[in-house]
């Protein structure tokens, strides 16, 4: 079937029930979307579909037809995701980096729809994704910053 | 092929450049050189980076390569696992190269601790281990370029300096660009060690500055950092096996027949390893073989596997805590004594005892364990995310019936280590299988199940403490019985006992005025794979004793931090041999005694920056803790609120830290937010629990570990600074953790006078 990544259309040729996140690394070789539990658990895999979070690891790709799909690999493309990227250089946010793909996926979802984020919306909206190295405090830092970054451009 | 290496460099080395380094030409140079030091059993007694296999290396050789575009290619041979070593290691070289870090590119060695000396990344000692070899390293290389400009210059050696990646002559101000100089230079002979000019720290550009942006930081944010997992090799097989899930079990039988009538399943193949020991081996088990992971995941599920669970398949954590218990409460091995510790606790004013119970940990990196191999013409390579490179590749080999050398093992940045990757049992399963598919290259991924399920587990234990107070409630008497399995029953018959590794991590070498004392270790079996987790057996030993500590301070009614402050007395210096601890995290007792002056310094620094002794609001209380670990010295306040329900929430932690100098300060401050962080997590919610021998947990849902709504709001690094660089390196990695989870209840003490016990705290707080 064709499925839209990244704003390019490509076709994939996969199981009905293979998780995208599946379709993603092993069909695709886009690596940059992480396994970390294959049930929606952890974030790891976080993506956006048609603008919105989602697990890749839960989401059939019978389920993504028509439907816009965003990596780590794209993000980068839109504003919110190009702010939140420059705060976690800016601040040094990862350590080993593994689950910050997904961590970065779900703050720019975030900033997207809530342009200054309390301690508690980034609560609500980072709790799925979990980091075992520790990078939380600098996490809330990096939205805060590319809060106050997106903010100031508008 | 390889798909998705990271840069084209990063594991073919550099050999499209102008090498400094030539490895290939002078591979035999190198060995002749003797750089690297090969530390045999018979020699007088070690320490430090000699103590270890295969040694050190400071060779320029080895390390540096500069191509005649300039740019300065830096070798890191320790594996990065987010403490940041790919970017600390390179920084010590290029300071002392005076190289411009923006032409800086940093790549992976290979396994090959002969040419780079030691690559087991653990233990909190790549940077205390090989600092000076990388400042020498670079200052060899500065060298040789000085050398190769002065004699294209026709001018002594002594009226050039190497100034930012230029050599220049001061008197004509000629410049040459180390680009231009890099061919000659090569052609030099390395210069003798004694003969090199260290920079002084004054000079020092980056080290100690904390001020470099992550060397894999612009790859991670984009998707493109290389992880074990990602490795992706043309033609390659996707992998996911069924392991015993008891220690030592066997496949009885197995029916694969629904596993494969699923669309992708290629193979199904048996794994079976006969050996004395759990070490480093693959577990027994039936792997699925497919196109990709997904089907490979899904077969595996279909499989119907009949197990022989051999000698551990009664392990029971409620009754093997029980067993712990029993034998906590009769006199064992007695580890150190001193005084009469029975005359005096019979004398003592008053007595306290107390108990704890820290229970099995799951590392839980958050990149399961996951290798590449492939096998062409007798040679293996492997692409794993490990934290023994070398082990990895003797190992692979030896499972292959291959010599060493015919097995490469790229190492990849690795999604978490905290131990885990250690352990190259992984890899090894990935080899056999390509083995066992005619050398058809193969990923083998863990599911966090499996993870969950068959990893090395942090030990168990109990804890056994009583002291005897004089009448002002100064402990006379200190008895301490620790039981837990070790980690030695990995690798032969079980010792039953702590090692002495185990023993010196906070049991044994506790450095308080106490005039009769004894530390016990009575036996314990171990029933799975013990493996070290980061700080080791610091985490139980530290909760137990900086728990205990608070618990005589509250029964003298004394200060926390006074008391404490009293109970490590006066600075001093102590061998920590007297403390009857031979091994000092393999460091020189000379060079590294414990300095109870350095750890009273952290506890006052962190009860100052704490503002100890504040009033909070009803629920709220301040717990302290500070323990010596890795030769560096630690000290947390945790401030905690509990509502009326029992809800705990953590505003702020406070941790002061001395381990000497600070190369990198940044990545110091992230390895103690991140060590306050899995403390508190451990602290929390972790456990790891068996019933008929396996594990009772399967996935993040069970095995929970700490999300950023639970992490504490602030945290608050206070590191204790020097200038003084002679002042020998501590670790970094590990010795943040040790005193978070007792200060963590220490706070829930002072906040709600509820004591706890045994971790994890998870629901005693709200059930009570």
């Amino acid at each position: 079937m064709e499925i839209s990544i990244n704003e390019t259309k490509i076709q994939v040729t996969a199981a009905a029930d293979t998780p995208l996140l599946w379709v993603l690394r092993d069909h695709l070789g886009m690596t940059g979307t992480k396994f970390g539990c294959g049930m929606a658990l952890c974030g790891a895999c976080t993506v956006h579909l048609d603008g919105q979070p989602a697990r890749g690891c839960v989401t059939p790709l019978s389920a993504i037809a028509g439907k816009k799909i965003t990596t780590i690999e794209g993000i980068g493309g839109t504003p919110a995701g190009k702010a939140v990227q420059d705060a976690w250089l800016a601040l040094n946010v990862p350590q080993c980096g593994y689950c910050q793909a997904g961590q970065i996926m779900s703050a720019a979802a975030l900033l997207k729809a809530n342009a200054k984020p309390s301690d508690d919306d980034i609560d609500a909206a980072m709790t799925g994704n979990i980091c075992r190295c520790g990078t939380y405090p600098r996490i809330r830092a990096a939205i805060k910053q590319a809060a106050g970054k997106l903010g100031a451009k508008e | 092929m390889i798909g998705v290496m990271k840069t084209p460099d990063e594991f073919a080395g550099v050999s499209r450049r102008e090498f400094l380094a030539r490895v290939g030409a002078l591979g035999g140079l190198v060995l002749i050189a003797g750089v690297a030091r090969v530390v045999k059993a018979e020699d007088a007694r070690k320490y430090g980076a000699d103590s270890m296999p295969h040694g050190w290396s400071d060779n320029p050789l080895a390390f540096i390569a500069i191509g005649e575009d300039g740019i300065v290619t830096i070798i890191v041979h320790r594996s990065e696992m987010g403490q940041g070593v790919r970017t600390g290691m390179p920084l010590i070289v290029a300071d002392e190269l005076e190289a411009d870090w923006s032409k800086v590119r940093v790549s992976q060695a290979p396994a090959d601790e002969v040419k780079f000396g030691n690559q087991d990344t653990d233990g909190s000692r790549s940077t205390r281990h090989f600092f000076e070899p990388m400042r020498r390293c670079g200052a060899a290389a500065r060298t040789m370029l000085e050398q190769a400009a002065a004699a294209s210059w026709g001018v002594s050696v002594g009226e050039v300096q190497a100034v930012n990646h230029e050599v220049v002559h001061r008197k004509s101000g000629r410049k040459l660009g180390y680009g231009a100089l890099a061919r000659a230079a090569a052609h030099l002979p390395v210069p003798a060690r004694e003969s090199l000019r260290l920079k002084d720290p004054s000079q020092f550009r980056y080290i100690g500055k904390g001020e470099l942006a992550l060397a894999d930081g612009p790859d991670i944010v984009v998707g493109k950092a290389h992880y074990g997992i990602d490795t992706r090799l043309d033609g390659m097989l996707y992998a996911v096996v069924a392991r015993s899930p008891v220690l030592g079990g066997k496949v009885v039988h197995y029916d694969a027949a629904e596993a494969l009538k699923i669309p992708g399943v290629v193979k199904v193949l048996k794994i079976q390893v006969s050996v004395p020991s759990a070490k480093f081996h693959p577990l027994n088990g039936v792997a699925v073989v497919a196109t990709d992971t997904w089907a490979a995941i899904k077969a595996r599920n279909a499989l119907k596997v009949q197990w022989d669970d051999g000698v551990h398949g009664g392990y029971d954590s409620k009754a093997y805590r029980a067993e712990l218990e029993r034998a906590a409460r009769k006199p064992g091995k007695v580890l150190r004594e001193a005084g009469d510790v029975d005359a005096a606790m019979s004398k003592a004013a008053r007595r306290v005892e107390a108990e704890y119970y820290l229970p099995h940990l799951a590392h839980a990196t958050m990149e399961p364990p996951a290798a590449a191999a492939r096998i062409v013409d007798g040679r293996c390579e492997v692409w794993a995310a490990v934290q023994a490179p070398q082990a990895t590749r003797d190992d692979v080999a030896k499972h292959l019936g291959f010599p060493s050398e015919n097995v490469t093992v790229h190492v990849t940045l690795l999604g978490g280590g905290f131990g885990r990757k250690s352990k190259p049992d992984f890899a090894i399963e990935a080899a056999l299988l390509s083995q066992q598919l005619g050398g058809k290259p193969v990923k083998v991924t863990w599911t966090r199940e499996d993870d969950v399920h068959n990893d090395y587990f942090h030990t168990v234990s109990v804890e056994h403490l009583q002291a005897g107070l004089d009448a002002r409630g100064k402990p006379v008497a200190w008895l301490h019985r620790s039981v837990a399995p070790s980690i030695v029953s990995l690798f032969g018959p079980d010792p039953r006992h702590e090692a002495p590794f185990e023993q010196g991590m906070g049991l044994i070498n506790i450095a308080y005025d106490i005039p009769n004392l004894r530390i016990e270790n009575p036996e314990a079996v171990a029933h799975t794979r013990i493996g070290w987790f980061r700080s080791v057996s610091n985490v139980p030993h530290a909760f137990a004793v900086q728990s205990f500590v608070a618990e005589l301070a509250a029964a003298a009614g004394r200060d926390h931090r006074d008391y404490l402050l009293e109970l490590v007395g006066a600075a001093r210096l102590i061998d920590p041999t007297a403390l009857k601890d031979g091994w000092n995290y393999s460091e020189s007792p000379q060079r590294y005694p414990v300095d109870t002056g350095r750890l009273r310094r952290v506890i006052e620094t962190v009860t100052r920056e704490a503002s100890w002794g504040r009033k909070l609001p009803k629920g709220g209380g301040l717990g302290l803790a500070a323990h010596y670990s890795f030769v560096s010295y630690t000290a947390a306040v945790v401030e905690v609120a509990v509502s009326d329900k029992g809800e705990l929430t953590i505003p702020s932690v406070d941790i002061a830290f001395d381990c000497g100098p600070q190369v990198n300060p940044d990545r110091v401050r992230s390895q103690l937010e991140g060590a306050v962080v899995m403390g508190v997590s451990l602290a929390t919610l972790g456990e790891i629990t068996f019933k008929k021998g396996r594990v009772e947990q399967d996935n993040f849902h069970q095995y929970q570990v700490t999300r950023i709504d639970a992490a504490p709001r602030q945290i608050n690094v206070h590191l204790v600074p020097t200038s003084d660089w002679s002042v020998p390196l501590g670790g970094v990695g590990e010795p943040g953790l040790p005193p978070i989870a007792p200060a963590l209840c220490n706070a829930i003490f002072a906040a709600t006078g509820k004591r706890i016990r045994q971790l994890p705290i998870r629901d005693q707080l709200t059930s009570a």
